[in-house]
């Protein structure tokens, strides 16, 4: 923190000689924070607001919480969120077994430096930087009982009965949703990881190998608690990432997020409720209102990772 | 980095390990690879050998020329590229003098600036949609790319300002005293510390273009007139239309597919050194 104090005895001097207002700091700041309050920030309290109001004779009027309590309680709009919520519990979850384990496992690997690690490293990351509409089309395709892909695959390797239109039916299409997403975003946990396991010192490495010690204590002994910051906000990242989702689940299912909302998240809700569909008319209010409780369900896992993992970590360093 | 002369394991776990890996790529890549490949064969030989390259007798391009009949892909790519490279711009001006004041003045309300411009990063401005729709109809800016440069501005302002400050507090004040003493206005400084934290401006370029390239919630909500589409909601919509013409649905795919590849094989060093912040070079 070096330039601290430096940028603070400079400015110091600079106060004493009493220098008219600084012009140029304003000008300096005003671009981006004027795009980004009247672009992002504005715009979420203004939809926080609006899901405080409803339509009344043709005008919006304050109602406080109604629209919530009718989000919550009554059954045309309570049903479809309790179940996106469930849905979208799930998809996190496996999301946090499944990808940030197996991009933890990638990453320890790259770090064991075997050859051609970079040329793995951009082919591992490929998935992650094509559109997800891509992605949902490209697997829609391959799982589609029509092309048979699947079929050639698992034929020959006698898997017949996991031939299956795994996004068609009710029971399957979410984990397969969400095992989708996980291949395409593997890639970010995979460098987080990757990026914190270099920064581990060499002669860590090299005390561990004098001692004997093979890929597996080291990786228990010296990796996993010298990069258990990075699975903290690996953990965030993939929080606030999959409850906010939407395109995957859009593209390949459609705004319905069947087979009967089997794959109905919040952002699908929220799409929904915001736009409406066949059959509802789309309603702003409410749609903010989802909006709402997903701004809250983030900030909610916002502040857990404050709270409890911040606390751990420092009891973990101390 | 020291690669092949320090093996940290012993030969069966460097096996395994290149076997995973391997087993890995394949399956990060195969899919890709398989819709390409089939965009180039007949629609027989796509169901009745999909793993096949395609030869004289199965090679067509009819899928693309179904494209080049009937969907405005030129336009859509153009306006992909007028809002990506727009947003782009935008961003690392706006951002890198926000955080040339940020880390080069002490003002009264720094910390504090810092702080609101950083809550961004984590809360996604998606949850802002029907306030940003409302904005934009009252700008008259709905169907217009200025609707999604803007938004994808201030999407990108803070995870840029934040990366971006970081590294302007890394550049020697020598530097910057010097000019000062020689008479710089504090934009000329600001002018002569670009050049200097160029890495940091590559990283920020790689990490934000994604996102802005790939995006369907915006264009979908803020700009959805066939003038105004960009190549990701065009090729949803298409291949919504056009589901059972095989042919022309991994043709879409594919253009759609091979510019982001190509823009990601030219920038994977800054993204890769923008994701993980310099550790890997």
């Amino acid at each position: 923190m070096a330039h601290t104090s430096l940028s603070a005895t400079s400015s110091s001097a600079r106060v004493k000689r009493r220098r008219p207002f600084p012009w140029h700091i304003a000008v300096f700041l005003a671009p981006a924070v004027l795009i980004y309050t009247v672009v992002m920030i504005y715009p979420i309290l203004s939809s926080l607001w609006l899901s405080l109001n409803n339509q009344s004779g043709g005008r919006a009027a304050f109602v406080g919480l109604a629209n919530y309590q009718k989000l919550l309680g009554s059954e045309l709009y309570a049903q479809p969120l309790w179940n996106a919520l469930r849905n979208n519990v799930v998809f996190f979850l496996i999301h946090m077994l499944v990808q940030n384990p197996v991009g933890l496992l990638l990453a320890v690997l790259l770090s064991f430096r075997l050859r051609g690690s970079a040329v793995y490293r951009t082919l591992l990351f490929t998935p992650t930087v094509l559109s997800v509409v891509i992605i949902g089309f490209a697997w829609k395709l391959i799982l589609n009982p029509v092309w048979g892909v699947q079929r050639a695959l698992l034929t020959p390797l006698g898997l017949e009965h996991l031939d299956q239109p795994w996004l068609g039916l009710p029971n399957t299409a979410l984990p397969t949703l969400s095992l989708i997403s996980v291949w395409q975003n593997i890639g970010i946990p995979m460098l987080l990881f990757l990026a914190a396991l270099v920064r581990i010192p060499d002669e860590l490495y090299e005390a561990a190998r004098l001692d004997g010690a093979g890929g597996w204590t080291i990786f228990r002994r010296i990796q996993l608690p010298l990069i258990l910051p990075t699975v903290g906000i690996v953990s965030v990242l993939t929080f606030v990432g999959n409850f906010n989702a939407f395109d995957l689940i859009y593209s390949t299912q459609g705004a319905l997020a069947g087979p009967n909302f089997a794959s109905d998240i919040l952002g699908t809700l929220f799409y929904r409720t915001f736009f409406g569909y066949q059959l509802q008319s789309g309603d702003p209010y409410m749609g903010a209102a989802v909006a709402g409780v997903m701004l809250a369900v983030i900030l909610a896992g916002l502040l857990v990772y404050l709270v409890a993992w911040q606390r751990r970590m420092t009891e973990v360093q101390l | 980095m020291t690669s092949a002369g320090v093996p940290l394991l012993n030969r069966p776990s460097r096996v395994l390990g290149h076997l995973v890996l391997i087993f890995y790529s394949l399956l990060a890549t195969l899919p890709t690879l398989l819709i390409i490949v089939n965009s180039f064969k007949d629609r027989l030989t796509i169901f009745s050998h999909p793993f096949a390259l395609p030869n004289g007798g199965t090679f067509t391009l009819d899928g693309y020329r179904t494209l080049a009949s009937s969907a405005n892909f030129p336009l859509f790519f153009l306006n992909s590229l007028l809002v990506t490279l727009g947003s782009l711009f935008l961003i690392l001006l706006v951002s890198s003098m926000a955080a040339f004041a940020l880390s080069e003045y002490r003002f009264r309300l720094n910390t504090l600036l810092g702080l609101y411009l950083s809550v961004g990063i984590m809360v996604p401005i998606r949850l802002g949609t029907v306030g940003i729709l409302n904005l934009m109809v009252g700008l008259h800016l709905v169907n217009t790319l200025w609707a999604l440069i803007l938004v994808y501005t201030a999407q990108g302002i803070p995870l840029a300002v934040f990366v971006l400050t970081s590294f302007m507090r890394g550049v020697p004040r020598d530097l910057k005293e010097a000019a000062r003493i020689d008479g710089a206005s504090e934009y000329r400084i600001y002018g002569l510390t670009l050049p200097l934290i160029r890495p940091a401006l590559g990283a920020v370029t790689a990490i934000s273009m994604i996102p802005i390239w790939n995006d369907l919630w915006f264009p979908l909500i803020l700009a959805p007139g066939e003038s105004t589409k960009t190549i990701v909601l065009g090729a949803s919509a298409f291949l919504g239309q056009f589901v059972n013409d095989y042919n022309a649905v991994l043709a879409a795919l594919t253009l759609a597919i091979v510019p982001v590849v190509v823009l990601y094989i030219i920038f994977s060093r800054q993204l890769v050194s923008g994701i993980t912040g310099g550790a890997l070079k």
